[in-house]
């Protein structure tokens, strides 16, 4: 190593030291946590070493019932919520006038804090013996039946989830999404123009391919968010997610730590690294997609 | 096909809101380019070049005025159905198409009857590029060849359609000045061998000379002068014109006409004939001045310059409306700095403007011809 070499890593070091006892030693121990198998967080002791934590996580209802909630989450919003920000920001593009009013407003719920927007959704779906809920009110209006969206069947409960992760990922990928398409070379649409190119045409052979490593960096962080959502859930179905059935990884991992029926640290770090696994893969296999696009390059 | 301006004025609302009002970018153009000819426009950074060329392609459309191509009025067609191909400044290519899908681009538009199959679009894709001599080079991106290269990619787009006019903004601004002389010959020998009427705009003077028909000079959203190069180069309409043109720029100096004569200071450089008494700008281009021990006008060098072929002095004199005197002499003329030196002038290169409205006087010379 020379001297500039050693330099670097001198600089280098306080950002080593903190990532290293922030990220990385806990990394290890919670990898360690998962195959030690009985640990017993009050002796700190354990049986043996193996995979009984990974198993045991597999076959609890509970962890399969959050692996499909947050599987349908993740499935359902990421992709909707980016197509509707793509929809949103192309509309404000072509309204200059507004843009700037409209971007703001567009832009509140990402400033509003979790818990009052999850507040708000209640008040929009939950029943109570006082009122039906504003939906309902909507529902019953065009002779639709009554739902409890809070406390009723689960895909109420799903569509009142997806809507809301949907809701509160918007302005993110609204602001994200329109700085992209202002960034892109008016001069391009101008060449094109000339040329006789149709709109849409221009869309999906010009804007589209533009735009795309911004498309690539949102489906990655939103697949990402989507996975380790629980906040959210908590915001409208309360504390107690398994007993509404709506329980994700993460608050799967919260709950044996912590819950009511926590104090299973083994259970929750072999849960936390069988997430940690799903969301590298997806990861990786959106980078190695991403590659083969011209534009990133 | 021709390119006929008539009256044309652009106005755009003033971008300060502060202010106002609005800008006028173009006013009152009338021009006529003649069919399969290449037209140079030019003028300072501003004068409204691109708005002017902006609404032959159609991007903009005029406030006032009218566009023809040949006997079609075209003022109110959108730029899709004007059949021009535009090179933009910053060349506008698809940074994320090869150069070959970039210069097919425009084809692939083609609908209906004019469709065109794969094959027909890559033996024109393939004309077009070797035509620019970048055949070697067609699976390539544009981040991945030099900005010349790019250059030519974008002409090759533009021509690739069969325009009927093909209009070039400033395209040589970003290529050095090697780059740039080689590329605008390759400019005026594809224009030539394509006869595609073309308007070429550019704020440097030598490149339009160089290579245009006839040139345009524009200031202020207002035509100055059209001609060949050399008449407007040899026969300024006014002050502007003879400024603008020709490097080393023309040496203006404050005098008076009196009685016939000009006078420079307390020197009666030469007789104009038929001009009444008035103060006036002299322009004297570099190349009028002739050494002559008892040439009539004076002027103190400060240094000699001596540049390849040419030599020029650089003087000083009193009158002068500008830092230096520049005059090129022939190159083994040689003075000490400091000495003041004499010449006569050649009345060809001398050029009279009023002091007031800055236009050309003109006066007689010795051999009958106007000046
Ligand atoms: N869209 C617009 N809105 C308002 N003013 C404009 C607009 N486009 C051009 N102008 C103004 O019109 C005038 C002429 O502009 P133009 O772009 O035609 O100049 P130019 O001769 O091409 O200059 P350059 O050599 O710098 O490219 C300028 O004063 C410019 O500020
Ligand atoms: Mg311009």
């Amino acid at each position: 190593m020379n001297r500039s070499n050693s330099k670097a890593f001198l600089y280098l070091l306080p950002a080593f030291i903190f990532l290293g006892i922030f990220m990385v030693y806990p990394l290890f121990d919670v990898m360690i946590y998962s195959v030690e198998e009985g640990y017993n967080s009050a002796s700190q002791t354990f049986r043996g070493v193996g995979l009984y934590n990974y198993s045991y996580v597999l076959r609890d209802p509970y962890f399969l019932q959050a692996l499909k909630n947050t599987f349908i989450l993740v499935i359902i919003t990421v992709p909707v919520s980016t197509l509707i920000a793509l929809l949103i920001s192309l509309g404000l593009m072509s309204i200059p006038k507004f843009k700037d009013l409209f971007q703001t407003i567009f832009f509140l719920p990402y400033v509003t804090n979790t818990l009052a927007v999850g507040l708000v959704f209640m008040i929009l779906f939950k029943k109570t013996p006082y009122s039906e809920g504003f939906v309902n009110l909507i529902l019953s209006f065009f002779g639709g039946p009554s739902i409890d969206f809070i406390e009723g069947p689960y895909w109420a409960k799903m569509t009142v989830m997806c809507f809301y992760t949907i809701w509160i990922v918007l302005p993110f990928k609204i602001l994200i999404l329109t700085s992209a398409l202002a960034s892109v070379d008016p001069m391009l649409y101008k060449a094109a123009k000339i040329d006789g190119t149709s709109d849409w045409r221009i869309f999906h052979k010009i804007t589209l391919p533009m735009i795309s490593p911004m498309i690539f960096y949102l489906i990655i962080t939103g697949f990402i968010g989507a996975f380790k959502a629980y906040s959210d859930e908590v915001a409208i179905f309360g504390t107690n997610l398994n007993a509404a059935g709506m329980n994700t990884i993460v608050g799967y991992v919260y709950d044996m730590l912590y819950g009511n029926s926590g104090g299973y640290p083994s259970y929750a770090a072999a849960a936390a690294l069988i997430l940690f696994a799903i969301v590298l893969t997806i990861t990786v296999i959106n980078l190695i997609v991403s590659r083969k696009n011209p534009v990133t390059q | 096909m021709k390119i006929v301006l008539d009256n044309l004025t652009k106005r755009f609302p003033n971008r300060d809101k502060k202010i106002g009002g609005e800008i006028t970018a173009v006013s009152h153009f009338d021009l006529e380019v003649p069919d399969g000819k290449l037209v140079g426009l030019l003028g300072p950074s501003g004068c409204g070049k691109s708005t002017a060329l902006n609404m032959i392609c159609g991007l903009e459309i005029p406030t006032e005025g009218k566009v023809f191509f040949g006997d079609d009025d075209v003022t109110n067609l959108p730029p899709e159905n004007r059949g021009v191909g535009m090179v933009f400044q910053s060349y506008a290519l698809y940074p994320h198409l090869t150069v070959r899908e970039n210069i097919r681009f425009p084809l692939e538009n083609l609908r209906g009857a004019a469709k065109l199959s794969k094959q027909v679009m890559n033996e024109k894709v393939e004309e077009a590029a070797k035509l620019v001599q970048i055949s070697h080079l067609l699976e390539r991106r544009p981040g991945e060849i030099s900005g010349g290269q790019q250059q030519r990619v974008a002409i090759a787009r533009a021509l690739v359609k069969l325009p009927r006019v093909l209009l070039l903004d400033e395209p040589l601004s970003n290529l050095d000045a090697r780059l740039r002389l080689a590329t605008r010959e390759e400019i005026r020998r594809i224009q030539t061998e394509t006869g595609i009427t073309t308007v070429f705009v550019t704020h440097d003077q030598e490149e339009a000379m160089s290579i245009s028909d006839l040139i345009v000079l524009m200031k202020d959203g207002v035509k100055q002068q059209v001609g060949k190069s050399q008449e407007v180069y040899e026969d300024p309409a006014n002050l502007f014109v003879a400024k603008f043109l020709g490097t080393p720029a023309i040496n203006v100096f404050k005098g008076e006409v009196i009685d016939g004569n000009l006078w420079i200071g307390e020197e009666n450089v030469l007789p104009v004939p038929g001009v009444k008494d008035c103060k006036v700008y002299a322009g004297i281009r570099p190349e009028g001045f002739i050494p002559d021990e008892n040439g009539p006008f004076s002027a103190d060098v400060i240094r000699i310059e001596v540049l390849g072929r040419d030599t020029s002095v650089v003087a000083s004199n009193p009158c002068l409306d500008g830092e230096t005197v520049r005059a090129i002499v022939s190159s083994d003329y040689n003075v000490p700095a400091g000495k003041s030196v004499h010449f006569s002038l050649k009345p060809k290169c001398v050029h009279l403007f009023d002091q007031e409205s800055e236009e050309r006087i003109r006066y007689e010379r010795k051999d009958g011809k106007k000046l």
